[in-house]
């Protein structure tokens, strides 16, 4: 692809930076961690504040039950392991003691999707996103690069409730800018575009813009919107995306099932349908790899981007 | 709260021995066997050992206190009305749609419970939580916990023993309701807990064992786990499921099943309510 990568910071890091901002600023909040925070990134800020920090050692489900506990009592917590144990292992505690008391936690979780590469299928959250949708009141977060990963963060530190935000292991290409507006709850429309949408997050919303500085190429106009925020998702966004360029693509590393492609395809339902065309992972654990390797095994660059949108605009004239 | 007497304490666990089958009875679905072997030890803890203001349930300086056996909610409730929180009526509306008195603790239906559980093993963790943060705002108030046996089982309450300890979270009481059943039958043969008292303290827990409706050994306990340092405390409290109404005593059927009307009326005239008063209640 044509389009020049400048890789920035991994988000895990946007986010371990953010947070020693934020504990600076803010004497209320707390950190935990299940004996990963040399890899999640909050490391740092317990190095900061050790007094407001504690590794909880290899016990996510109890970790969340501290948090819970820390938060009804006025703390705003973040609490940090992998994408895959934090949703998997602690679920049941992310229900019924973070979720149904709305308590003020924010879990930061690294290592999502499979670009964690080489440690495999055990390691590689696919189904993150899905099960955070699913609790009641949770916002669910996925920013593409470090600016993002700092803006929602910092976002979130302020909003009272519960959040899920997913973080990712390699460097981000940089997709944004200092100068870039974010809000949570509202998609950044990268690029305008008459012919199609690519709606993205994560580390797809490069492959998104890579794919549509292709389609230009070939005479295919093609918006690229960062839609960071899962839950609430933008309706307003995607209705006047619809409205204007009658089809869409979304594109993102996670399962087909229960991921931005599901909540996007759910919120069109709902208005005037469009063709939806999904790259994300089908119904498979994937393996361990390269990075980019498995970006390009599982179907999940710009190449495959650049074929979705041209089936997608193919069926407007069905 | 003034404080009850011992007396006073043994009298108002029987009255909310008579709320429970009441509440349950009225309800038709419940757990009457682990509220009643747990009324005794609620009792000693709203109505003497505890600090805390019906007329106040936000008050920071209040004791916490998070009932992780969950489905025992009816001794809880119990004790809520009998303190004022809430318009004793209220008990009768168990279980019903719309009612804040939810079959399980439900915080988002009733803002003063700390926690909402039911699933087990949760309760305990979220304690931790309470009590830590008391720490991080140098605060004296004390969480008090009760766990069961059953819910032993769950692998959090384990995680959440040597995270206590670890971090020397003494302002944390634990109570376990030891009736020695869970839902399909003695614990003894469904998964065995003991050596009880050892796995504990070899977690680096204090504890103390007592026989869990001796209202003054309850309070002696519950007073004494205060004094502990640099540790967590637990009191193994040694109960008898269905205590107080003699045809549900160790009878696990009344593990999940609520008494039928008639049952309901035998064990209200067990328990010293005069048959007005049963046919009283029963309509309202």
């Amino acid at each position: 692809m044509s389009l020049e990568k400048r890789l920035g910071a991994a988000t895990r890091d946007a986010y371990g930076k953010a947070l020693v901002e934020l504990g600076k600023k803010n004497p209320n909040i707390v950190v935990l961690d299940a004996d990963l925070s040399k890899s999640t990134k909050t490391e740092a800020f317990g190095k900061e504040f050790p007094d407001r920090f504690i590794n909880c050692g290899i016990i996510e489900a109890n970790m969340v039950g501290v948090a819970s506990g820390l938060a009804i009592s006025g703390k705003t917590v973040f609490a940090s392991s992998f994408a895959c144990f934090m949703m998997c292992k602690s679920y049941d505690q992310l229900r019924m003691a973070v979720a149904n008391p709305k308590a003020d936690v924010k879990i930061v979780a690294s290592h999502g999707g499979i670009s964690v590469g080489e440690d495999g299928a055990s390691q590689q959250a696919i189904e993150d996103i899905a099960l955070a949708t699913s609790l009641p009141d949770f916002t669910v977060l996925l920013p593409s690069d470090e600016y993002c990963a700092k803006a929602l963060v910092m976002q979130a530190a302020l909003t009272p409730g519960p959040f899920y935000m997913r973080t990712g292991r390699p460097k981000a290409p940089i997709v944004h800018s200092e100068n870039t507006k974010f809000e949570i709850g509202k998609g950044v429309l990268i690029k305008d575009g008459k012919d199609i949408t690519l709606i993205a997050n994560g580390l797809l919303v490069f492959e998104a813009l890579s794919a549509a500085d292709t389609l230009q190429k070939q005479g295919i106009n093609a918006a690229v919107i960062d839609m960071h925020t899962i839950k609430p998702i933008d309706t307003a966004l995607i209705k006047q995306q619809c409205d204007k360029t009658g089809a869409i693509v979304v594109a993102e590393e996670h399962s087909i099932w229960g991921g931005l492609g599901t909540t996007v395809s759910r919120t069109v339902s709902l208005l005037k349908p469009v063709p939806i065309e999904y790259v994300a992972i089908e119904d498979v654990y994937a393996e361990s790899g390269k990075p980019e390797e498995l970006m390009i095994a599982y179907r999940l660059t710009a190449e495959h981007i650049v074929e979705a949108a041209k089936k997608a605009i193919q069926r407007k004239q069905l | 709260m003034k404080k009850a007497s011992i007396d006073e304490l043994k009298k108002l666990a029987q009255e909310m021995r008579k709320d429970i089958i009441v509440m349950l009875g009225k309800a038709g679905s419940g757990h009457p066997g682990s509220s009643l072997s747990v009324i005794d030890i609620i009792t000693a803890l709203f109505f003497n050992v505890m600090h805390h203001n019906p007329k106040d349930p936000q008050d920071k300086n209040r004791d916490r206190f998070i009932l992780s056996k969950g489905h025992a909610v009816p001794a809880l409730y119990a004790a809520y009305a009998r303190a004022g929180y809430f318009p004793y009526e209220w008990i009768y509306t168990l279980r019903q749609l719309g009612s804040p008195l939810q079959g399980h603790p439900d915080r988002r239906k009733l803002s003063f419970l700390e926690a909402s559980t039911g699933s087990l093993g949760q309760g305990l963790s979220i304690g931790i939580g309470i009590c830590l943060a008391a720490k991080l705002d140098k605060k004296d108030y004390r969480t008090y916990c009760i766990i069961g046996d059953g819910e032993s089982n769950e692998g959090q309450i384990w995680e959440a023993a040597m995270f206590a300890s670890h971090h020397e979270v003494d302002n944390l009481t634990v109570i376990l309701d030891y009736n020695k059943f869970q839902l399909d039958g003695p614990v003894k043969d469904i998964l065995d807990m003991e050596p009880m008292e050892k796995k504990w303290s070899s977690f680096g827990w204090h504890t103390q064992e007592v026989d869990g409706h001796n209202m003054q050994e309850i309070v002696d306990a519950l007073e004494k786990s205060k004094t502990v340092k640099k540790q967590p405390s637990i009191i193994i409290a040694h109960t008898v499921k269905g205590k107080g109404v003699s045809f549900m005593e160790n009878n696990n059927h009344f593990h999940g099943v609520a008494p039928t009307a008639d049952e309901t009326r035998k064990a209200l005239l067990e328990l010293g309510e005069s048959r007005e008063e049963i046919e009283e209640v029963l309509k309202r």
